[in-house]
């Protein structure tokens, strides 16, 4: 299809040729360079938190007040109270008291960073990123659950039913919820968003029940922890109201590419099963979706990396409380708006400042792997398999 | 055989899978469509009276229950300015490698696609912590060092535009691509034949050509830039200010933070609620003039070249 590079190929050598091209080499790795830099900034200012060299860790101000230099003592797995210990946005003085020996100072960091608490103000700060990772897991997930069926069902209308000028009215319009900056769909959770998902679930919670009974009927030992689930709670924001949001953001992405790859599976295929005597939606369904899964589940894959790394929507529409709980009505904190609320408030180059850098790591090594996996294995799988058509 | 298919079309199972499988596409079309428009017209409704001269003229006062946005607005415009100058060059000269010299299987250039990918996917916050540890913390202090300054090593301008440009780069990149490949191979070909060399032939003939496309790119990547609020937020973006930024080095403020902490953390969010959706409301029409202006020129670019 592009065929450049054969136009140019026999062309005498000229210096002045050769330095432009090394130029514009070198500035097209500036992509590839900054990817390097990211990881190896991000990871510097983590301050060795990785490989436990956690000496430099100590803050520069330690506070005099802190006389009782008690050991860490192993975090009480208590869950976190958002009516008695709202976290204070205040400029964080207090230091953590660290442990006399390097060796166990750095260990202690670590059970630290791996318990169940985040409360990284106060007079002993606790960093326990487990409350973090399972709201991130709770919002992507009901983010999801949100976006995926109704995109992809969407994308499937707009590939094989509709008119042309339907889709002329479909797409560019998801194209305008592209455009929305995610800090306006963020508002739109909190103005309006919130009340209707609090008024819904008050009317709902019987069925909700009812959801719990089956599905605890159906996998038995269940019991205790799906009623835990889905029991609706007095929070006005949780990590509904944040994956709606989310999935708002989600939706384009999803929708875009899948249909991208719909309707690039080749006529052929469609005209075949319809000469077989399939109906259209049979078509739809059983031979062109499975013609283009690998690249439905890349979309998907996208829209996981994109809902898990959105920070503003999970800031304003989560209610940002880290709570240790899988019950999806409760208000949860995300990865990312734990990065976006506190490193404008840290101290820089204290403990608090690292371990959100290390946050930061996480986010970018999984959206690092999600776009690996999907640009070295689904995409080539997909090349490979309408080569031939 | 027939009797059976007959059987089997006519059994209410098989007639409701069938209504659900042309129903449901159907149904989400349309929901995804009505909420769209839902959306927007709830913008419009509660934001369209908030917006007067006054309000696009004046500073904010009164804890933002009175005045006007124009502070924010102008951080703003200057910030995406200063972005636009910084990443367009690199993303247009990353485009010309990818189309007119990267061979296609060569290691560099898959590896040059592949980091423009991923940097497409990284989380917007990262960079916002790439801006406070590379721009910041490195590049600003070792400027400091060098020069005896203290005015480089704090967040400011010009590193919350620099932070925005590497963000914004792969939209550039990608919208300069397609301009450049949509140029025909033989205006190429008549340039070599004229015994242009190769960059002749890009400098003169690719790239006037593909102005259009540039400016697609530069637009897009200002449509992305002005509504990203998570780099900017501890590179440089601050919620009031007394006067106008005027330096690189002076902090701002932004329209789409402005709005962030209107919402969740004015002291009268009720009182402040009118202008904030008019900010909102400010905010997306940029964005949407913006991205509706790259689609014109592109579509007239696809069909000039048809």
């Amino acid at each position: 299809m592009h065929s450049t590079s054969k136009l140019y190929k026999k062309s005498k050598f000229r210096l002045s040729e050769m330095i432009i091209e090394w130029t514009i080499r070198l500035t097209a790795s500036f992509s590839v360079i900054v990817i390097f830099l990211i990881f190896i900034f991000i990871f510097r200012e983590s301050g060795g938190l990785i490989f436990g060299t956690a000496k430099e860790l100590k803050p520069k101000k330690s506070t005099s007040e802190k006389t009782t230099d008690k050991p860490e003592e192993k975090v009480k797995p208590e869950i976190y109270n958002p009516e008695t210990g709202e976290i204070a946005k205040v400029k964080e003085n207090k230091k953590q008291d660290i442990s006399k020996s390097s060796e166990s100072k750095s260990e202690s960091i670590w059970k630290n960073i791996f318990s169940d608490t985040w409360q990284p103000v106060g007079k002993k700060p606790k960093y326990g990123i487990q409350p973090l990772l399972i709201g991130t897991f709770k919002v992507t997930l009901v983010s999801l659950l949100f976006a995926t069926p109704l995109s992809i069902l969407a994308a499937i209308y707009c590939a094989f039913f509709a008119k042309a000028w339907i889709r002329d009215i479909i797409k560019p319009t998801v194209e305008v919820l592209a455009g929305f900056p995610s800090v306006v769909l963020g508002f739109f959770c909190l103005v309006t968003v919130v009340q209707g998902v609090y008024n819904t679930t008050q009317f709902l919670q019987p069925l909700c029940t009812h959801i719990a009974d089956f599905i605890s009927w159906v996998i038995p030992f269940s019991n205790e922890w799906i009623h835990s689930v889905l029991t609706i709670s007095d929070f006005h924001y949780s990590s509904v109201v944040g994956g709606i949001g989310l999935g708002l953001a989600v939706i384009p992405i999803i929708f875009t590419i899948s249909e991208d790859a719909l309707s690039s599976v080749p006529k052929s295929y469609r005209e075949a099963s319809l000469a077989l005597g399939a109906t259209e939606s049979e078509t739809a369904f059983k031979v062109m979706l499975p013609a283009a899964l690998p690249g439905v589940v890349a979309a998907v894959l996208l829209g996981i990396g994109r809902a898990f790394g959105e920070t503003m929507i999970a800031l304003m529409a989560t209610g940002n409380a880290a709570l240790f709980s899988w019950n999806i009505f409760h208000p949860v904190r995300t990865l990312a708006a734990t990065i976006g609320s506190e490193t404008g408030e840290v101290q820089w180059g204290s403990l608090h400042y690292n371990i959100l850098f290390f946050l930061g790591i996480l986010l970018f090594l999984v959206s690092f792997i999600i776009n690996a996996l999907t640009e070295l294995f689904v995409k080539r799988y997909l090349s490979k398999k309408f080569q031939g058509a | 055989m027939t009797e059976l298919l007959l059987q089997k079309k006519h059994s209410p199972y098989y007639y409701i899978k069938s209504k659900l499988s042309t129903g449901l596409p159907l149904f989400s079309a349309v929901f995804l469509v009505l909420l769209i428009a839902l959306l927007l017209l709830h913008f419009i409704w509660h934001g369209a009276p908030g917006i007067t001269w006054t309000f696009l003229s004046e500073a904010p006062r009164n804890n933002n229950t009175e005045g006007g946005i124009f502070p924010a607005i102008y951080g703003t415009v200057f910030l995406v300015f200063i972005m636009s100058l910084l990443g367009v060059p690199i993303g247009t000269a990353t485009a010309i490698y990818l189309s007119e010299y990267a061979k296609q299987q060569s290691f560099f250039s898959r590896s040059v696609r592949f980091g423009v990918n991923t940097l497409a996917g990284v989380p917007s916050i990262v960079f916002g912590l790439f801006g406070v540890g590379f721009f910041v913390q490195f590049i600003g202090k070792s400027i400091d060092t060098a020069a005896q300054t203290t005015i480089w090593s704090k967040p400011s301008l010009i590193w919350a535009a620099a932070t925005l440009s590497v963000l914004t780069l792969p939209v550039v990149i990608v919208a300069v691509e397609e301009a450049l490949r949509n140029v025909p191979q033989e205006l190429r070909a008549a340039s070599l034949a004229l015994g242009a060399t190769k960059w002749q032939t890009i400098w003169r003939v690719v790239l006037p050509n593909s102005l259009t496309g540039i400016l697609t790119g530069t637009i897009l990547a200002i449509g992305r830039g002005a509504g990203e609020v998570a780099p900017v937020i501890f590179v440089g973006a601050v919620y009031s200010l007394p006067q106008l930024p005027d330096s690189l080095s002076d902090q701002f403020m932004h329209m789409g933070y402005h709005i962030y902490v209107l919402a969740t953390q004015s002291p009268n969010a009720a009182e402040a609620l009118p202008l904030q959706y008019a900010s909102t409301l400010v905010l997306l029409m940029l964005a949407f003039s913006l991205n509706l202006t790259a689609a014109y020129i592109r579509l007239k670019i696809r069909r000039s070249h048809k």
